[in-house]
């Protein structure tokens, strides 16, 4: 049987790598508009334990490459061309005008890291890492690109949890060369099996220095009305739809290709983020249990790794300690009580 | 009395040749050497003093998976970095370029006192807080 637990559409743009020795010295990055901001969107499903991101990479003009990165989950099974239409179809439903996608990407890149996949799709190339900070940064470099100053810190925090990056080049000149336009997206659908799905957010502001701002939509089709954390009505989160999903919407999205995997009925959720990029710090944890637990640390907000159970020795001290405490405590309080009862009545003070 | 006596003649000697060994320590040809560590884009320490007239070495660590600089200077200096196109620095010891993950020395002689700032100008580093001050006295 299968259940749609969460569906995220996000509008998620990591971070901007810019391309080579042109803009090794003082902030040069673009002037000349050979290197133009990568907008993408993803949408981020899970079901049945298994998360799907469809990512579209807007072709934003210029020549030369872009690069993005995208912290993943787990292990992808695979990574193919998305459908057509699924992203444009999920803004639709809940803002009927549609927008221009506001979401920017970022890039990465590696190389010393552990490359598992790779695939070329249309003038996008794609490649799933696996490693830590310092080696998603060492394959960024020895592909010439440059990441940005926030990036050791905001890699590790991911790596640190899951040390799967999907790295996007977009070649503008290839693009270009097919006879794409400005505005053109490359959706891209990622198949990860994961018993924990999260959106990741902090990514949205890689590159972002004080009091640049994150803009960004997510999407989440649930079976059930799902938990999530952190509050998405604060920290610069507005849970802006909330709401049974649409026979209609569910059948649009079910006929795109690759997208067979939809259910019958779903949970319809759109956070909308805005607001400085410093104070976007965490991700978005999604419950797919149904027991209204989303993670801390899928969250961000507690610390990576697995936890250390107490030495032994602690629960020991522990226990002395409880009984060293108590025992006296325990003692006075029962000979005050005994005390009391032996006295002659109207002898207390 | 007399062991006294004794007792602080001893130790006038053995501050004597405390003295003479910082002494002889301080005629040496070796530099001062200073630890400056390169995390998560930030330099550590930020604040430094060395004295001028003297080869001060300092020793860049980058711990970081990109690339950073260490560019010490005046404002004048700064500014030109800022809009500046040298894509790798080597040729000047106050201006070096710190790969990443590894560790560059330079040694440089600061002829007066003065306020510096080393800074990184790769893109956006700057602003990203990537400053020190440097008191020459």
């Amino acid at each position: 049987m299968r259940r749609l637990s969460t569906v995220a559409a996000t509008a998620v743009v990591a971070l901007l790598l810019t391309a080579g020795p042109a803009f090794a010295c003082g902030g040069l990055i673009g002037p000349n508009g050979a290197v133009n901001l990568l907008r993408t969107t993803t949408l981020a499903a899970y079901h049945d334990g298994v998360e799907h991101y469809i990512t579209a990479f807007q072709f934003a003009g210029g020549g030369g490459q872009f690069g993005s990165i995208i912290p993943l989950p787990g292990i992808p099974s695979k990574v193919e061309r998305g459908g057509d239409w699924t992203l444009q179809r999920l803004i639709r439903e809940t803002d009927p005008p549609v927008p221009a996608f506001d979401l920017r990407l970022g890039a990465a890149a590696a190389s010393s890291a552990q490359v598992i996949l790779q695939v070329r799709i249309d003038a996008l190339d794609i490649t799933v890492l696996k490693g830590g900070g310092d080696e998603v940064g060492a394959w960024a470099k020895d592909h010439g690109f440059r990441l940005p100053p926030d990036a050791p810190e905001v890699l590790n925090f991911y790596a640190s949890r899951s040390p799967i990056f999907l790295a996007a080049v977009f070649d503008a000149d290839a693009a270009r060369a097919r006879g794409q336009s400005i505005g053109d997206g490359t959706p891209v659908h990622i198949t990860i099996p994961t018993a924990n799905p999260w959106v990741p957010l902090r990514i949205l502001g890689l590159g972002k220095i004080e009091g640049e701002k994150v803009e960004a939509d997510v999407y989440l089709l649930n079976d059930r009305k799902p938990a999530l954390l952190p509050d998405p009505n604060a920290n610069g989160l507005t849970l802006q739809v909330s709401e049974p999903a649409s026979a209609s919407l569910l059948k649009d999205l079910r006929s795109d290709k690759g997208m067979g995997w939809i259910p019958q009925h779903a949970w319809l959720s759109k956070i909308r983020i805005d607001g400085p990029a410093s104070d976007l710090r965490f991700d978005l944890a999604i419950d797919a249990s149904g027991r209204g637990q989303p993670s801390l640390r899928d969250a961000g907000l507690a610390p990576f790794g697995p936890m250390q159970p107490p030495a032994p020795w602690v629960g020991w001290v522990l226990l002395l300690a409880a009984v060293g405490l108590g025992l006296p405590n325990f003692g006075a309080a029962y000979l005050a009580r005994v005390a009391t009862r032996r006295m002659p009545p109207g002898a207390g003070a | 009395m007399l062991s006294v006596s004794r007792r602080a003649i001893a130790g006038l000697f053995a501050v004597a040749l405390l003295a003479l060994v910082a002494l002889l320590s301080g005629c040496g040809a070796s530099p001062m050497r200073i630890q400056i560590t390169i995390h998560y884009s930030h330099y550590d320490p930020s604040r430094l003093t060395v004295p001028h007239g003297v080869p001060v070495t300092f020793v860049i660590t980058n711990t970081d998976p990109i690339d950073h600089e260490w560019i010490v200077g005046d404002a004048a200096l700064q500014r030109r970095h800022r809009t500046g196109t040298e894509p790798v620095h080597n040729a000047r010891p106050t201006e070096i370029t710190i790969p990443a993950l590894t560790t560059r020395e330079t040694t440089v002689t600061f002829d007066k006192s003065g306020l510096l700032q080393y800074i990184c100008h790769l893109p956006k580093h700057e602003e990203y807080g990537m400053v020190g001050w440097l008191t020459v006295i």
